[in-house]
Protein backbone atom coordinates (compact mmCIF):
# COMPACT_ATOMS: atom_id res chain seq x y z
CA UNK A 1 0.00 0.00 0.00
CA UNK A 2 1.41 3.73 -0.74
CA UNK A 3 0.68 6.85 -0.05
CA UNK A 4 1.46 10.11 -1.73
CA UNK A 5 3.32 12.63 0.08
CA UNK A 6 2.10 15.98 -0.91
CA UNK A 7 4.34 18.37 0.23
CA UNK A 8 7.62 15.58 -1.07
CA UNK A 9 5.38 14.78 -3.76
CA UNK A 10 6.30 11.30 -4.08
CA UNK A 11 4.29 7.84 -3.32
CA UNK A 12 6.03 5.71 -0.55
CA UNK A 13 5.12 2.80 1.26
CA UNK A 14 3.36 2.97 4.20
CA UNK A 15 4.50 -0.19 5.61
CA UNK A 16 7.64 0.75 5.51
CA UNK A 17 7.73 3.80 6.42
CA UNK A 18 5.79 2.58 9.76
CA UNK A 19 8.52 0.53 10.20
CA UNK A 20 11.29 2.51 10.01
CA UNK A 21 9.19 4.74 12.61
CA UNK A 22 9.31 1.60 14.63
CA UNK A 23 12.80 0.63 14.85
CA UNK A 24 14.04 3.88 14.87
CA UNK A 25 11.71 4.76 17.62
CA UNK A 26 12.63 1.90 19.94
CA UNK A 27 16.25 3.15 19.49
CA UNK A 28 15.50 6.55 20.54
CA UNK A 29 13.62 5.93 23.53
CA UNK A 30 16.04 3.42 24.52
CA UNK A 31 19.52 5.31 24.22
CA UNK A 32 17.71 8.75 24.35
CA UNK A 33 18.54 9.72 21.08
CA UNK A 34 16.33 11.85 18.67
CA UNK A 35 17.17 9.18 16.10
CA UNK A 36 17.96 11.69 13.06
CA UNK A 37 21.04 10.59 12.65
CA UNK A 38 19.69 6.81 11.19
CA UNK A 39 16.27 8.52 10.46
CA UNK A 40 17.17 11.05 7.87
CA UNK A 41 19.57 8.57 5.77
CA UNK A 42 17.47 5.97 6.01
CA UNK A 43 14.42 8.57 4.68
CA UNK A 44 17.00 9.57 1.98
CA UNK A 45 17.72 5.98 0.86
CA UNK A 46 13.76 5.09 0.51
CA UNK A 47 13.58 8.41 -2.15
CA UNK A 48 12.86 11.31 -0.27
CA UNK A 49 14.97 14.71 -1.44
CA UNK A 50 17.31 15.36 1.07
CA UNK A 51 15.68 18.64 2.25
CA UNK A 52 12.49 17.12 2.90
CA UNK A 53 13.81 14.14 4.96
CA UNK A 54 15.57 16.37 7.21
CA UNK A 55 12.57 18.93 8.05
CA UNK A 56 10.07 16.09 8.53
CA UNK A 57 11.80 14.06 10.67
CA UNK A 58 12.10 17.16 13.03
CA UNK A 59 8.13 16.66 14.27
CA UNK A 60 8.67 12.69 14.26
CA UNK A 61 11.72 13.08 16.72
CA UNK A 62 9.48 15.33 19.06
CA UNK A 63 6.73 13.12 19.37
CA UNK A 64 9.08 10.26 19.94
CA UNK A 65 11.13 11.83 22.29
CA UNK A 66 8.00 13.41 24.07
CA UNK A 67 6.55 9.74 24.51
CA UNK A 68 10.07 8.40 26.16
CA UNK A 69 10.22 11.79 28.22
CA UNK A 70 7.10 11.12 29.83
CA UNK A 71 8.13 7.63 31.17
CA UNK A 72 11.41 8.48 32.15
CA UNK A 73 10.07 11.62 33.83
CA UNK A 74 7.31 8.96 35.56
CA UNK A 75 10.17 6.77 36.66
CA UNK A 76 11.82 10.27 38.58
CA UNK A 77 14.76 9.81 35.60
CA UNK A 78 14.43 13.34 34.03
CA UNK A 79 16.71 16.24 35.67
CA UNK A 80 14.36 19.11 34.80
CA UNK A 81 16.93 21.95 36.01
CA UNK A 82 19.78 20.22 33.73
CA UNK A 83 18.23 20.07 31.08
CA UNK A 84 16.39 24.22 31.46
CA UNK A 85 20.16 24.89 31.60
CA UNK A 86 21.27 22.54 28.80
CA UNK A 87 18.59 24.49 26.73
CA UNK A 88 19.81 27.86 27.56
CA UNK A 89 23.21 27.23 26.00
CA UNK A 90 21.94 25.29 23.24
CA UNK A 91 20.09 28.45 22.26
CA UNK A 92 23.36 30.49 21.74
CA UNK A 93 24.96 27.46 20.68
CA UNK A 94 22.22 27.04 17.82
CA UNK A 95 22.58 30.85 16.59
CA UNK A 96 26.31 30.07 16.11
CA UNK A 97 25.72 26.87 14.74
CA UNK A 98 23.57 28.94 12.05
CA UNK A 99 26.42 31.36 11.03
CA UNK A 100 28.98 28.64 10.97
CA UNK A 101 27.01 27.03 8.82
CA UNK A 102 26.62 29.93 6.24
CA UNK A 103 30.38 30.88 6.50
CA UNK A 104 31.09 26.86 5.64
CA UNK A 105 28.79 27.54 2.49
CA UNK A 106 30.49 30.95 1.11
CA UNK A 107 33.91 28.74 1.89
CA UNK A 108 32.47 25.50 -0.09
CA UNK A 109 32.92 21.77 0.39
CA UNK A 110 30.45 21.60 3.07
CA UNK A 111 29.50 17.97 3.00
CA UNK A 112 32.92 17.60 3.11
CA UNK A 113 33.07 19.37 6.33
CA UNK A 114 29.95 17.46 7.67
CA UNK A 115 31.42 14.06 6.78
CA UNK A 116 34.56 14.15 8.27
CA UNK A 117 33.32 16.17 11.68
CA UNK A 118 30.65 13.47 11.89
CA UNK A 119 33.82 10.21 11.43
CA UNK A 120 35.56 12.16 13.67
CA UNK A 121 33.02 12.85 16.35
CA UNK A 122 31.27 9.36 16.09
CA UNK A 123 34.53 7.43 15.95
CA UNK A 124 35.86 9.40 19.17
CA UNK A 125 32.53 8.89 21.13
CA UNK A 126 31.74 5.44 20.41
CA UNK A 127 35.31 4.48 20.83
CA UNK A 128 35.69 6.14 24.33
CA UNK A 129 32.11 4.44 25.27
CA UNK A 130 33.04 1.40 23.75
CA UNK A 131 36.18 0.76 25.77
CA UNK A 132 34.61 2.30 29.12
CA UNK A 133 31.39 0.20 29.31
CA UNK A 134 33.58 -2.91 28.46
CA UNK A 135 36.29 -2.14 31.42
CA UNK A 136 32.82 -1.39 33.87
CA UNK A 137 31.26 -5.56 32.62
CA UNK A 138 34.61 -7.08 33.20
CA UNK A 139 34.62 -5.61 36.39
CA UNK A 140 31.62 -6.58 37.45
CA UNK A 141 32.34 -10.11 35.82
CA UNK A 142 35.42 -10.47 38.21
CA UNK A 143 33.04 -9.96 40.94
CA UNK A 144 34.24 -6.05 42.14
CA UNK A 145 31.65 -3.76 43.02
CA UNK A 146 30.66 -1.24 39.85
CA UNK A 147 32.32 2.25 40.06
CA UNK A 148 29.23 4.52 39.54
CA UNK A 149 31.55 6.90 40.39
CA UNK A 150 34.82 7.75 40.33
CA UNK A 151 36.62 8.92 43.68
CA UNK A 152 38.37 11.70 43.49
CA UNK A 153 37.95 16.24 43.67
CA UNK A 154 35.78 16.97 40.68
CA UNK A 155 37.39 17.56 37.40
CA UNK A 156 38.39 21.30 37.27
CA UNK A 157 35.43 22.73 34.71
CA UNK A 158 33.06 21.41 37.72
CA UNK A 159 34.90 23.73 40.61
CA UNK A 160 33.58 26.68 38.64
CA UNK A 161 31.44 29.66 40.24
CA UNK A 162 28.17 29.58 40.05
CA UNK A 163 27.41 26.62 41.73
CA UNK A 164 24.45 24.30 41.83
CA UNK A 165 22.43 21.05 42.59
CA UNK A 166 20.93 19.10 40.44
CA UNK A 167 19.17 16.72 42.50
CA UNK A 168 17.79 13.98 40.46
CA UNK A 169 21.42 14.25 38.78
CA UNK A 170 22.67 13.68 42.41
CA UNK A 171 25.62 16.22 41.27
CA UNK A 172 26.32 19.82 42.83
CA UNK A 173 28.58 21.72 39.72
CA UNK A 174 28.72 24.60 38.18
CA UNK A 175 26.41 25.79 35.61
CA UNK A 176 29.19 27.25 33.22
CA UNK A 177 30.10 23.87 32.36
CA UNK A 178 26.56 22.74 31.64
CA UNK A 179 25.69 25.82 29.83
CA UNK A 180 29.06 25.28 27.47
CA UNK A 181 27.73 22.12 26.79
CA UNK A 182 24.39 22.61 25.64
CA UNK A 183 25.78 25.38 23.10
CA UNK A 184 28.21 22.55 21.80
CA UNK A 185 25.67 20.22 21.33
CA UNK A 186 23.24 23.48 19.31
CA UNK A 187 26.24 24.42 17.64
CA UNK A 188 26.90 21.01 16.27
CA UNK A 189 23.23 20.15 15.42
CA UNK A 190 23.24 23.29 13.74
CA UNK A 191 26.35 22.79 11.63
CA UNK A 192 25.57 18.99 10.90
CA UNK A 193 21.81 18.76 11.12
CA UNK A 194 21.04 16.21 13.56
CA UNK A 195 19.66 16.41 17.12
CA UNK A 196 22.86 16.16 19.65
CA UNK A 197 21.28 13.49 21.25
CA UNK A 198 24.40 10.77 20.61
CA UNK A 199 26.84 14.10 21.65
CA UNK A 200 24.86 14.78 24.50
CA UNK A 201 24.51 11.46 26.72
CA UNK A 202 27.92 10.30 26.48
CA UNK A 203 28.97 13.96 27.79
CA UNK A 204 26.36 13.52 30.38
CA UNK A 205 27.50 10.23 31.67
CA UNK A 206 31.49 10.82 31.61
CA UNK A 207 31.90 14.32 31.81
CA UNK A 208 29.02 15.67 34.48
CA UNK A 209 29.17 12.10 35.96
CA UNK A 210 25.32 11.96 35.72
CA UNK A 211 23.62 8.58 36.27
CA UNK A 212 23.26 7.10 32.61
CA UNK A 213 18.98 6.75 32.93
CA UNK A 214 19.16 10.17 34.29
CA UNK A 215 21.15 11.17 31.37
CA UNK A 216 18.85 9.85 28.56
CA UNK A 217 15.55 10.70 30.19
CA UNK A 218 16.90 14.48 30.30
CA UNK A 219 18.69 14.06 26.47
CA UNK A 220 15.37 13.34 25.45
CA UNK A 221 13.61 16.17 27.31
CA UNK A 222 16.25 18.72 25.32
CA UNK A 223 15.31 16.32 21.92
CA UNK A 224 11.67 17.47 22.32
CA UNK A 225 12.26 20.75 22.89
CA UNK A 226 14.68 21.56 20.20
CA UNK A 227 12.96 19.54 17.82
CA UNK A 228 9.55 20.86 18.33
CA UNK A 229 10.79 24.22 17.65
CA UNK A 230 12.99 23.17 14.34
CA UNK A 231 9.52 21.73 12.75
CA UNK A 232 8.26 25.46 13.09
CA UNK A 233 11.42 26.60 12.01
CA UNK A 234 11.87 24.43 8.69
CA UNK A 235 7.75 24.77 7.68
CA UNK A 236 8.28 28.82 8.37
CA UNK A 237 11.88 28.91 6.26
CA UNK A 238 11.74 26.46 3.70
CA UNK A 239 8.37 24.83 3.38
CA UNK A 240 9.61 21.47 3.80
CA UNK A 241 7.88 19.63 6.25
CA UNK A 242 5.81 16.90 5.20
CA UNK A 243 2.90 16.15 7.50
CA UNK A 244 1.71 13.10 6.07
CA UNK A 245 4.96 11.59 5.84
CA UNK A 246 5.86 13.01 9.37
CA UNK A 247 2.40 11.60 10.84
CA UNK A 248 3.23 7.77 9.28
CA UNK A 249 6.83 7.87 11.25
CA UNK A 250 5.00 9.44 14.31
CA UNK A 251 3.10 6.72 14.61
CA UNK A 252 5.53 3.77 14.50
CA UNK A 253 7.85 5.94 16.39
CA UNK A 254 5.95 6.93 19.55
CA UNK A 255 4.88 3.33 19.87
CA UNK A 256 8.65 2.04 19.07
CA UNK A 257 10.06 4.45 21.80
CA UNK A 258 7.97 3.36 24.40
CA UNK A 259 9.44 -0.58 24.18
CA UNK A 260 12.70 1.05 23.73
CA UNK A 261 12.06 3.35 26.97
CA UNK A 262 11.04 0.12 28.81
CA UNK A 263 14.09 -1.73 27.27
CA UNK A 264 16.22 1.13 28.18
CA UNK A 265 15.24 1.24 32.03
CA UNK A 266 15.60 -2.47 32.58
CA UNK A 267 18.92 -3.28 30.72
CA UNK A 268 22.20 -2.48 33.11
CA UNK A 269 23.82 0.54 32.54
CA UNK A 270 27.29 -0.12 31.60
CA UNK A 271 25.31 -2.30 28.83
CA UNK A 272 23.49 0.02 27.61
CA UNK A 273 26.57 2.40 27.26
CA UNK A 274 28.42 -0.56 25.29
CA UNK A 275 25.75 -0.89 23.07
CA UNK A 276 25.26 3.15 22.82
CA UNK A 277 29.02 3.32 21.72
CA UNK A 278 28.59 -0.02 19.11
CA UNK A 279 25.89 2.04 17.37
CA UNK A 280 27.35 5.26 17.77
CA UNK A 281 30.72 4.17 16.00
CA UNK A 282 28.84 2.14 13.14
CA UNK A 283 27.17 4.97 12.09
CA UNK A 284 30.70 6.82 12.46
CA UNK A 285 31.94 3.47 9.99
CA UNK A 286 29.45 4.13 7.93
CA UNK A 287 29.83 7.68 7.00
CA UNK A 288 33.74 7.26 7.25
CA UNK A 289 33.43 3.84 4.54
CA UNK A 290 32.00 6.36 2.08
CA UNK A 291 34.21 8.33 2.23
CA UNK A 292 37.06 5.96 1.73
CA UNK A 293 35.33 3.21 -0.48
CA UNK A 294 35.36 3.78 -4.61
CA UNK A 295 31.96 4.70 -4.94
CA UNK A 296 30.00 2.43 -7.29
CA UNK A 297 29.20 5.43 -9.39
CA UNK A 298 31.23 8.27 -9.49
CA UNK A 299 28.33 10.69 -10.78
CA UNK A 300 25.49 11.68 -8.74
CA UNK A 301 22.93 14.06 -9.91
CA UNK A 302 20.76 16.52 -7.89
CA UNK A 303 18.04 18.69 -8.72
CA UNK A 304 18.86 21.70 -7.67
CA UNK A 305 16.06 23.86 -5.76
CA UNK A 306 14.90 26.81 -7.45
CA UNK A 307 15.19 30.24 -5.04
CA UNK A 308 12.34 31.62 -3.95
CA UNK B 1 -16.23 5.84 -39.04
CA UNK B 2 -15.29 2.28 -39.93
CA UNK B 3 -11.74 2.77 -38.66
CA UNK B 4 -12.61 3.68 -35.39
CA UNK B 5 -15.42 0.69 -35.37
CA UNK B 6 -12.35 -1.94 -36.75
CA UNK B 7 -9.56 -0.07 -34.66
CA UNK B 8 -11.26 -0.65 -31.35
CA UNK B 9 -11.30 -4.64 -30.45
CA UNK B 10 -7.73 -4.32 -30.84
CA UNK B 11 -6.87 -1.81 -28.32
CA UNK B 12 -9.29 -4.05 -25.96
CA UNK B 13 -6.56 -5.25 -23.91
CA UNK B 14 -5.39 -2.10 -22.69
CA UNK B 15 -7.31 -2.31 -19.40
CA UNK B 16 -8.85 0.77 -18.31
CA UNK B 17 -7.82 2.92 -20.75
CA UNK B 18 -10.24 1.16 -23.02
CA UNK B 19 -13.40 3.55 -22.78
CA UNK B 20 -11.40 6.82 -23.28
CA UNK B 21 -9.26 4.83 -26.31
CA UNK B 22 -12.37 4.36 -28.27
CA UNK B 23 -14.20 7.83 -27.42
CA UNK B 24 -10.74 9.37 -28.98
CA UNK B 25 -10.67 7.02 -31.79
CA UNK B 26 -14.10 7.61 -32.53
CA UNK B 27 -13.08 11.59 -32.28
CA UNK B 28 -10.24 11.50 -33.76
CA UNK B 29 -11.70 9.60 -37.02
CA UNK B 30 -14.42 11.70 -37.38
CA UNK B 31 -11.72 14.99 -37.01
CA UNK B 32 -9.29 12.83 -39.97
CA UNK B 33 -12.79 12.82 -42.20
CA UNK B 34 -14.34 16.14 -41.39
CA UNK B 35 -10.65 17.50 -42.76
CA UNK B 36 -8.78 20.57 -42.16
CA UNK B 37 -12.42 22.83 -42.13
CA UNK B 38 -14.03 20.64 -39.17
CA UNK B 39 -15.53 22.10 -36.93
CA UNK B 40 -13.96 19.98 -34.02
CA UNK B 41 -12.05 21.87 -31.26
CA UNK B 42 -8.76 19.19 -31.46
CA UNK B 43 -5.90 20.43 -29.36
CA UNK B 44 -3.57 19.84 -32.05
CA UNK B 45 -1.95 21.74 -34.60
CA UNK B 46 -1.79 20.45 -38.22
CA UNK B 47 1.09 20.50 -40.24
CA UNK B 48 0.85 22.79 -43.04
CA UNK B 49 1.85 19.87 -46.08
CA UNK B 50 0.60 16.94 -44.23
CA UNK B 51 -1.83 16.58 -41.74
CA UNK B 52 -1.35 15.14 -38.60
CA UNK B 53 -3.51 14.68 -35.47
CA UNK B 54 -2.96 13.89 -31.57
CA UNK B 55 -5.49 13.16 -28.63
CA UNK B 56 -4.41 12.28 -25.40
CA UNK B 57 -6.35 10.01 -23.40
CA UNK B 58 -6.31 12.50 -19.83
CA UNK B 59 -5.78 15.55 -20.41
CA UNK B 60 -5.41 16.34 -16.63
CA UNK B 61 -3.65 13.47 -14.21
CA UNK B 62 -5.36 13.83 -11.18
CA UNK B 63 -2.79 13.18 -7.56
CA UNK B 64 -4.98 11.63 -4.92
CA UNK B 65 -3.22 9.85 -1.69
CA UNK B 66 -3.19 6.72 -3.90
CA UNK B 67 -1.73 7.95 -6.72
CA UNK B 68 1.43 5.82 -8.12
CA UNK B 69 1.69 6.97 -11.16
CA UNK B 70 -0.75 6.82 -14.32
CA UNK B 71 -0.92 5.05 -17.79
CA UNK B 72 -1.16 6.90 -20.87
CA UNK B 73 -2.37 6.73 -24.43
CA UNK B 74 -1.71 8.96 -27.06
CA UNK B 75 -3.79 8.70 -30.68
CA UNK B 76 -2.70 10.29 -33.71
CA UNK B 77 -4.26 9.69 -36.75
CA UNK B 78 -1.80 10.71 -39.98
CA UNK B 79 -4.64 10.51 -43.16
CA UNK B 80 -2.29 10.58 -45.89
CA UNK B 81 -1.76 6.84 -45.18
CA UNK B 82 1.05 5.36 -46.76
CA UNK B 83 5.10 4.15 -45.43
CA UNK B 84 5.70 6.16 -42.01
CA UNK B 85 6.96 6.20 -39.15
CA UNK B 86 6.38 7.97 -35.81
CA UNK B 87 8.67 9.18 -32.55
CA UNK B 88 6.61 10.59 -30.01
CA UNK B 89 8.59 12.39 -27.30
CA UNK B 90 6.63 13.52 -23.86
CA UNK B 91 8.31 16.43 -22.08
CA UNK B 92 7.66 17.33 -18.15
CA UNK B 93 8.06 20.63 -16.72
CA UNK B 94 11.72 22.21 -16.88
CA UNK B 95 13.63 21.87 -14.00
CA UNK B 96 17.30 22.89 -13.41
CA UNK B 97 19.85 19.30 -11.99
CA UNK B 98 23.81 19.70 -11.12
CA UNK B 99 25.63 16.54 -12.23
CA UNK B 100 28.51 16.02 -10.03
CA UNK B 101 31.55 14.17 -10.29
CA UNK B 102 33.32 12.60 -7.16
CA UNK B 103 37.20 11.98 -7.31
CA UNK B 104 39.84 11.63 -5.05
CA UNK B 105 41.45 14.16 -2.82
CA UNK B 106 44.27 12.75 -0.17
CA UNK B 107 42.33 9.38 -0.05
CA UNK B 108 38.75 10.33 0.19
CA UNK B 109 36.06 10.26 -2.07
CA UNK B 110 35.05 14.09 -3.15
CA UNK B 111 32.73 15.76 -5.03
CA UNK B 112 35.65 17.85 -6.88
CA UNK B 113 33.36 18.87 -10.44
CA UNK B 114 30.04 19.38 -11.32
CA UNK B 115 27.67 20.59 -14.13
CA UNK B 116 24.53 22.45 -14.43
CA UNK B 117 21.57 21.27 -16.81
CA UNK B 118 19.17 24.37 -17.13
CA UNK B 119 15.91 24.05 -17.85
CA UNK B 120 15.77 20.39 -18.74
CA UNK B 121 12.53 18.39 -18.49
CA UNK B 122 12.19 16.42 -15.36
CA UNK B 123 10.83 13.50 -17.53
CA UNK B 124 11.28 12.69 -20.46
CA UNK B 125 9.96 10.20 -22.54
CA UNK B 126 10.78 8.94 -26.22
CA UNK B 127 9.10 6.03 -28.07
CA UNK B 128 9.32 5.12 -31.47
CA UNK B 129 7.72 2.04 -33.79
CA UNK B 130 10.74 0.76 -34.79
CA UNK B 131 14.86 1.32 -34.16
CA UNK B 132 15.68 5.24 -34.76
CA UNK B 133 18.60 4.63 -36.36
CA UNK B 134 16.78 2.52 -39.49
CA UNK B 135 14.18 5.78 -39.21
CA UNK B 136 16.48 8.72 -40.82
CA UNK B 137 19.81 9.59 -40.74
CA UNK B 138 21.74 10.92 -37.80
CA UNK B 139 21.66 14.30 -38.76
CA UNK B 140 17.42 14.37 -39.15
CA UNK B 141 17.77 12.33 -35.54
CA UNK B 142 19.66 14.96 -34.15
CA UNK B 143 17.73 18.12 -35.51
CA UNK B 144 14.46 16.63 -34.68
CA UNK B 145 15.91 15.64 -31.00
CA UNK B 146 14.58 12.17 -31.75
CA UNK B 147 16.15 9.71 -29.38
CA UNK B 148 17.19 10.56 -25.41
CA UNK B 149 20.55 11.03 -26.20
CA UNK B 150 19.40 13.71 -29.17
CA UNK B 151 17.52 15.81 -26.80
CA UNK B 152 19.32 18.93 -26.20
CA UNK B 153 20.14 19.19 -22.51
CA UNK B 154 21.57 22.37 -22.07
CA UNK B 155 24.68 23.32 -19.66
CA UNK B 156 25.80 26.04 -18.29
CA UNK B 157 29.41 26.28 -19.97
CA UNK B 158 31.33 29.08 -17.93
CA UNK B 159 29.11 32.20 -18.38
CA UNK B 160 27.69 31.01 -21.84
CA UNK B 161 24.78 28.18 -22.03
CA UNK B 162 25.05 25.02 -24.86
CA UNK B 163 24.76 21.87 -25.74
CA UNK B 164 27.82 20.04 -25.52
CA UNK B 165 28.59 16.75 -27.57
CA UNK B 166 26.50 13.99 -26.82
CA UNK B 167 29.63 11.63 -25.50
CA UNK B 168 30.32 14.47 -22.72
CA UNK B 169 30.57 11.90 -19.66
CA UNK B 170 28.20 14.63 -17.58
CA UNK B 171 26.05 14.32 -20.30
CA UNK B 172 26.02 10.70 -20.50
CA UNK B 173 25.74 10.36 -16.67
CA UNK B 174 22.80 12.29 -16.63
CA UNK B 175 20.83 10.35 -18.89
CA UNK B 176 21.81 7.27 -17.38
CA UNK B 177 21.04 8.18 -13.34
CA UNK B 178 17.79 10.22 -15.10
CA UNK B 179 16.67 6.59 -16.66
CA UNK B 180 17.39 4.53 -13.53
CA UNK B 181 15.27 6.63 -11.50
CA UNK B 182 12.90 5.87 -14.22
CA UNK B 183 12.29 9.20 -14.94
CA UNK B 184 13.82 9.31 -18.21
CA UNK B 185 12.56 6.79 -21.04
CA UNK B 186 13.45 5.28 -24.50
CA UNK B 187 11.39 2.48 -26.03
CA UNK B 188 12.07 1.83 -29.95
CA UNK B 189 8.84 -0.03 -29.86
CA UNK B 190 6.55 2.26 -27.98
CA UNK B 191 4.58 3.27 -30.90
CA UNK B 192 2.02 0.46 -32.80
CA UNK B 193 0.18 1.15 -35.62
CA UNK B 194 -3.66 0.34 -35.32
CA UNK B 195 -4.61 0.94 -38.38
CA UNK B 196 -2.18 2.22 -41.72
CA UNK B 197 -3.51 5.73 -40.79
CA UNK B 198 -3.50 5.56 -37.04
CA UNK B 199 -0.89 4.78 -34.45
CA UNK B 200 -0.93 4.80 -30.45
CA UNK B 201 1.45 5.23 -28.39
CA UNK B 202 1.36 4.25 -24.52
CA UNK B 203 3.42 5.47 -21.85
CA UNK B 204 3.42 6.10 -17.95
CA UNK B 205 4.49 8.50 -15.49
CA UNK B 206 6.00 7.57 -12.53
CA UNK B 207 4.36 8.28 -9.05
CA UNK B 208 7.87 10.37 -8.41
CA UNK B 209 6.72 12.56 -11.69
CA UNK B 210 7.51 15.87 -10.87
CA UNK B 211 3.79 18.13 -10.66
CA UNK B 212 3.25 20.46 -14.31
CA UNK B 213 2.38 20.72 -17.65
CA UNK B 214 3.27 18.09 -19.87
CA UNK B 215 3.87 18.25 -23.46
CA UNK B 216 3.39 15.16 -26.20
CA UNK B 217 5.43 15.66 -29.47
CA UNK B 218 5.13 13.71 -32.43
CA UNK B 219 7.01 13.46 -35.51
CA UNK B 220 5.61 11.61 -38.43
CA UNK B 221 8.94 10.27 -41.08
CA UNK B 222 8.80 9.33 -44.46
CA UNK B 223 11.83 8.36 -46.30
CA UNK B 224 14.63 9.32 -43.77
CA UNK B 225 12.95 13.12 -43.17
CA UNK B 226 10.49 14.66 -40.83
CA UNK B 227 7.01 15.25 -43.18
CA UNK B 228 4.55 16.27 -40.30
CA UNK B 229 4.68 16.89 -36.45
CA UNK B 230 1.86 18.11 -34.39
CA UNK B 231 1.51 18.63 -30.30
CA UNK B 232 -0.55 18.40 -27.71
CA UNK B 233 -0.48 18.61 -23.95
CA UNK B 234 -1.65 17.54 -20.33
CA UNK B 235 -1.21 18.87 -16.63
CA UNK B 236 -0.41 16.38 -13.63
CA UNK B 237 -1.95 18.15 -10.32
CA UNK B 238 -2.29 17.16 -6.99
CA UNK B 239 -6.33 17.40 -5.99
CA UNK B 240 -8.67 17.23 -2.75
CA UNK B 241 -6.45 16.55 0.42
CA UNK B 242 -3.17 16.80 -1.28
CA UNK B 243 -3.51 19.85 -3.11
CA UNK B 244 -4.92 21.52 0.55
CA UNK B 245 -2.18 20.46 2.84
CA UNK B 246 0.12 21.58 -0.09
CA UNK B 247 -1.74 24.70 -0.33
CA UNK B 248 -1.90 25.77 3.25
CA UNK B 249 1.82 24.66 3.86
CA UNK B 250 2.73 27.28 1.59
CA UNK B 251 0.33 30.13 2.28
CA UNK B 252 0.85 30.01 6.10
CA UNK B 253 4.20 28.81 7.01
CA UNK B 254 4.15 29.56 10.54
CA UNK B 255 0.77 28.21 11.25
CA UNK B 256 1.14 24.94 9.49
CA UNK B 257 4.77 24.92 11.36
CA UNK B 258 2.52 25.39 14.78
CA UNK B 259 0.11 22.94 13.88
CA UNK B 260 2.46 20.05 13.03
CA UNK B 261 4.74 20.37 16.11
CA UNK B 262 1.49 20.26 18.21
CA UNK B 263 0.04 17.37 16.23
CA UNK B 264 3.35 15.48 17.20
CA UNK B 265 3.35 16.73 20.82
CA UNK B 266 -0.29 14.89 20.96
CA UNK B 267 0.61 11.75 19.91
CA UNK B 268 3.96 11.42 21.27
CA UNK B 269 1.45 12.45 24.42
CA UNK B 270 -1.24 9.94 23.34
CA UNK B 271 0.80 6.94 23.13
CA UNK B 272 2.71 7.30 26.14
CA UNK B 273 -1.04 7.36 27.63
CA UNK B 274 -1.80 4.49 25.60
CA UNK B 275 1.13 2.21 26.48
CA UNK B 276 1.33 3.35 29.93
CA UNK B 277 1.38 0.23 32.45
CA UNK B 278 1.16 1.67 36.42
Amino acid sequence: MTIYLPIAELPVSVFSIFLMGLAVGFISGMFGVGGGFLMTPLLIFSGVPPAYAVASVSPYMAASSLSGALSYLRKGMVDLPLAGMLLAGALIGTLAGVFLFLWLRTVGQVDLFIRIAYTVLLGFIGTIMLLESMRAILRGRRGQPPLVRRPGPHAWFMRLPLKMRFRRSRIYISVLPVIAMGAVVGLLGAALGVGGGFILVPALIYMLRVPTQTSVGTSLVLTLVTMAAATVLHAEANRTVDAVLALILMLGGTVGAQFGARAGQTVRAEHLRLLLGLLVLAVGLRVASDLVATPADPYAVTAVEAQP
Amino acid sequence: MTRAGGAAPRSAGCGRALPIAVRALVALAVAALAGPGGAFAMDAVAAAPERLVLSISQPEVRITSSFDGADLVVFGVAPDGGDFDVVVTVRGPAEEFATWRKSRVMGLWVNTESRRFLDVPAFLSVQSNRPMERIAGPDVLRSEQAGLARNVLVQRVGTDFSDVVQSDPFRVAFLRIRQAEGLYRENEAGVSFLAPDVFRSDFAIPGTAPIGRYTVNAKVFRDGRMTAHAATEFTVKKTGFEQNVAQFSQDHGWLYGCLVALGSLFIGFGANILFRRE
